[in-house]
């Protein structure tokens, strides 16, 4: 699913993050998919993207510069894949 | 970060395993010639149902999402269920490799009313000939016996696991056809040269021609089948990559706690050379996992060895240090059954009775036999 600075989203319910030097194992105890997340900001941005009430909201809040919203869109995006991310 | 640095990043190790295999017991109902653990009796000295729940809570502490249990046959226990239970509740996820002879239906019943559990029947031939030839007169009705009570419990989706060896890979398509019938997922792994296998492994492994039909088979199904990452030596063969990490995991993001507690690199390598300490000594697991001396070595920059000048060595990485071990081969050169054949001409020339052999052996006596 492709999503945009406007969606409203959070980690799924069933995901566990477990910190590790490049970032952190992303576990869906659902599915049983695991996906690495190989930044700490990125880490950090899906952990708390259900407090606010858009993407952007979350980049900005997060401290994230604006040139690297773009690629925080399309991973974001993609973790829609395996059910980490969820819109709310 | 791209995918190759994050190879890199996983070979240095992590904080803890992704994929850690537990045999809860040595003891076994079956006798199978392969058997990676020599399993067959029980040993006194295994885990007792506090200090394998004491494992678990480390786990929990550590975030491992979830553990892959066996044998022996994981479901002799009496404390089975209890340590499954307490593995669940306390958000690790449980897959656990049987045999079935203890899924009747009261008990796939209960299983299939657990959360976050899988299971996985072997099963090494898709007829009763070929798999009970390995794994012991009966073995393939317990197993189809067991997957119809659990597809009659609404268990869902279990898995088959197959252990290809030179008499079953023709058999890779009704494997399959089998799990679908059962809409279960297919799992097909690699015969190692190790516990019982080392003494089977000569006349059971695929032959090269046979290693080519796998490889072109996971290219074609690799997608729907689970392995394992097992197979990644045969990625030399060249064309394309079967899916997975490519990369030997030992120490690194996978190990292996035995019935005794003992920690190995992996379910390959039960053998003291390969053993990294006890989860019952100070610090426990994880002072294990992140501070002892062999698995500190694992995680350093590997040397290719005879390998070094193979063009092929970036797709199969020298393959797998537990068959180059119980094989006789150095752990820097190639696997016994490196496509290039670079393993065969080099096994010619060990002397078999030098092999390492498998430090513990735990299988029945034999009726047959007498000691002397």
């Amino acid at each position: 699913m492709t999503l945009t600075l406007e969606s409203a989203c959070e980690m799924h319910p069933q995901v566990a993050l477990r910190p590790e030097p490049f970032g952190a194992l992303a576990y869906h105890y659902g599915n049983r998919r695991l996906v690495f997340l190989r930044h700490p900001d990125i880490v950090r941005v899906v952990r708390n993207l259900n407090q606010y009430p858009s993407l952007q909201a979350a980049l900005e809040g997060e401290n994230i510069e604006a040139s690297r919203w773009t690629s925080f869109v399309k991973a974001i995006s993609s973790l829609t894949t395996s059910e980490i991310i969820r819109v709310r | 970060m791209s995918a190759s640095s994050l190879v890199e990043q996983m070979k240095s190790g992590l904080d803890a395993p992704i994929c850690l295999t537990w045999e809860l017991t040595y003891a076994c109902n079956l006798a199978c010639v392969h058997c990676l653990s020599s399993s067959g009796q029980r040993d006194e000295r295994e885990l007792s149902t506090e200090q394998a729940k004491a494992v678990l809570d480390e786990l929990r502490d550590l975030q491992v999402f979830y553990i892959n249990i066996g044998g022996g046959e994981p479901m002799v226990r009496r404390d089975f269920f209890e340590i499954v239970e307490h593995s669940v509740s306390n958000g690790i996820g449980v897959k656990f490799s049987t045999n079935g002879a203890f899924i009747d239906e009261k008990n796939a019943k209960r299983l299939a009313a657990m959360d976050y559990l899988d299971i996985q029947i072997s099963l090494d031939g898709s007829d009763a000939e070929i798999n009970d030839a390995v794994r012991g007169e009966g073995s393939y009705a317990t197993a189809i016996r067991a997957m119809d009570n659990l597809k009659a419990a609404g268990f869902g989706q279990f898995k088959i696991s197959v252990v290809v060896t030179r008499h079953n890979v023709d058999q890779l398509d009704e494997f399959k056809a089998l799990a679908d019938s059962y809409g279960a997922q297919l799992r097909i792994t690699r015969l190692r040269p190790a516990g019982r296998g080392a003494d089977t492994w000569n006349e059971l492994h695929p032959t090269n021609a046979q290693q080519r039909q796998i490889y072109n088979w996971l290219l074609k199904h690799g997608e729907t089948v689970l392995t394992g990452d097992s197979f990644f030596h045969l990625n030399a063969f060249g064309e394309e990559q079967i899916p997975g990490l490519n990369m030997c995991g030992a120490g690194r993001v996978v190990c292996l706690i035995d019935p005794l507690g003992d920690v190995y690199a992996c379910p390959f390598v039960i053998h003291d050379e390969f053993m990294a300490g006890n989860v019952l000594n100070e610090g426990g697991f994880t002072k294990v996992w992140r501070e002892s001396d062999l698995f500190t070595e694992l995680r350093e920059p590997q040397s290719a060895g005879a390998c070094a000048s193979c063009g092929a060595f970036d797709a199969c990485q020298g393959g797998c240090m537990a068959a180059k071990f119980f094989t006789g081969l150095p752990l820097d050169g190639p696997d016994p059954e490196c496509v290039g054949g670079d393993g065969e001409v080099l096994l010619a020339s060990v002397p078999v009775a030098l092999n390492p052999r498998p430090s513990q052996d735990h299988s029945k006596p034999r009726k047959d036999t007498v000691s002397v």
